[in-house]
């Protein structure tokens, strides 16, 4: 049995559906959504990568590459604001996220 | 055959890892459980012949970002048990949400075939003759230069936006001020006092030189 693009696409779906069930279930806890969203980018990427092999073209993984750099900024500026949003309240409950009452 | 061996050890580890990051009960489980599920997607990207990005992986994500998901949970002092409540609440409406779109992902990825003709469309061919790293450089550092740049760019946007957001000047903590340092007198640092006997300074906490 061979392995194909399938395969990858496969365990890309799952992984990108085990981020959102987790940011569903970790609903009050942010540190674990932005753990879920890197999750989610991971499942990305290896469709990229997937892609990029099963066809023989190499834009995929310059692509992957870019992907990995703005989930890097992302995690960055994400605990950022999480470690400013705890010295205000103390917390990091996503449910008292509404001082500015949008 | 071994290769059919690996990918399904790393892709059942990947995706069991990923499972343990969001039912963990622990936040530093959950990271760590993160660092398994890349190293795994590492394994499956060097499966896939991208031996580049599998290390990019682990140095990126194992050495940088998830050290700072650590340090954060361990810096902030926050009771993750009352964060996890309500987890029991949505856990029936979440699965039965990721099993209707993990299903119908699945079906998108089976019923579904590469278009022939693709392959005269490929931008950039994977060269036959050099290895991975080399073929992704010949590529990034000419075609896609403007976007490897902008990447540096979006990097430095990070760094700066973290820095502003977390930076602060605690009134509390005596720092070092040079000018002030610099327009010190003598007759601010000092005063000389003819002392009575048996009295001693009454006044020498609000003395100039005391402040």
């Amino acid at each position: 049995m061979t392995i194909g693009l399938g395969h990858y696409l496969a365990v890309g779906a799952i992984l990108f559906t085990l981020g959102t069930l987790g940011i569903f279930l970790n609903r009050k806890n942010i540190i674990v959504i932005l753990m879920s969203v890197e999750l989610i980018l991971l499942a990305v990427n290896i469709n990229l990568v997937a892609f990029s092999a099963f066809l023989g073209d190499i834009v995929g993984q310059v692509f992957t590459l870019l992907v990995l750099t703005v989930a890097a900024a992302e995690a960055a500026i994400g605990l950022a604001v999480l470690v400013v949003y705890f010295r205000n309240r103390g917390s990091i409950a996503v449910e008292d996220v509404n001082l500015m009452k949008g | 055959m071994i290769l059919p061996a690996f990918f399904y050890l790393f892709a059942g580890v990947c995706v069991a890892s990923a499972v343990m990051v969001i039912s963990s009960r622990n936040p530093v489980h959950s990271v760590l459980f993160l660092i398994l599920a890349f190293v795994n997607a590492a394994g499956l990207f060097i499966l896939l012949g991208a031996e580049f990005l599998a290390m990019i992986l682990i140095v990126v994500y194992v050495g940088a970002v998830a050290v700072l998901f650590l340090f954060v949970i361990m810096m902030l002092d926050v009771d993750f048990a009352e964060l996890r409540e309500g987890f029991l609440e949505y856990l029936p409406f979440g699965l039965v949400i990721a099993a209707i779109f993990l299903l119908e992902l699945l079906l998108v990825v089976g019923g579904w075939t590469l278009n022939p003709t693709v392959t005269k469309s490929i931008t950039a061919a994977i060269p036959g003759d050099v290895s991975n790293t080399e073929a992704l450089g010949l590529v990034l550092y000419t075609k896609y230069i403007h976007y490897f740049q902008l990447a540096g760019m979006v990097l430095l946007v990070a760094m700066i936006g973290a820095i502003v957001l977390t930076l602060r000047h605690r009134v509390s903590v005596k720092r070092q001020d040079i000018n002030v340092q610099n327009a010190r007198t003598p007759e601010m640092a000092m005063s000389v006092r003819q002392v009575a006997s048996g009295q001693g300074l009454q006044d020498a906490d609000q003395a100039e030189w005391v402040k």
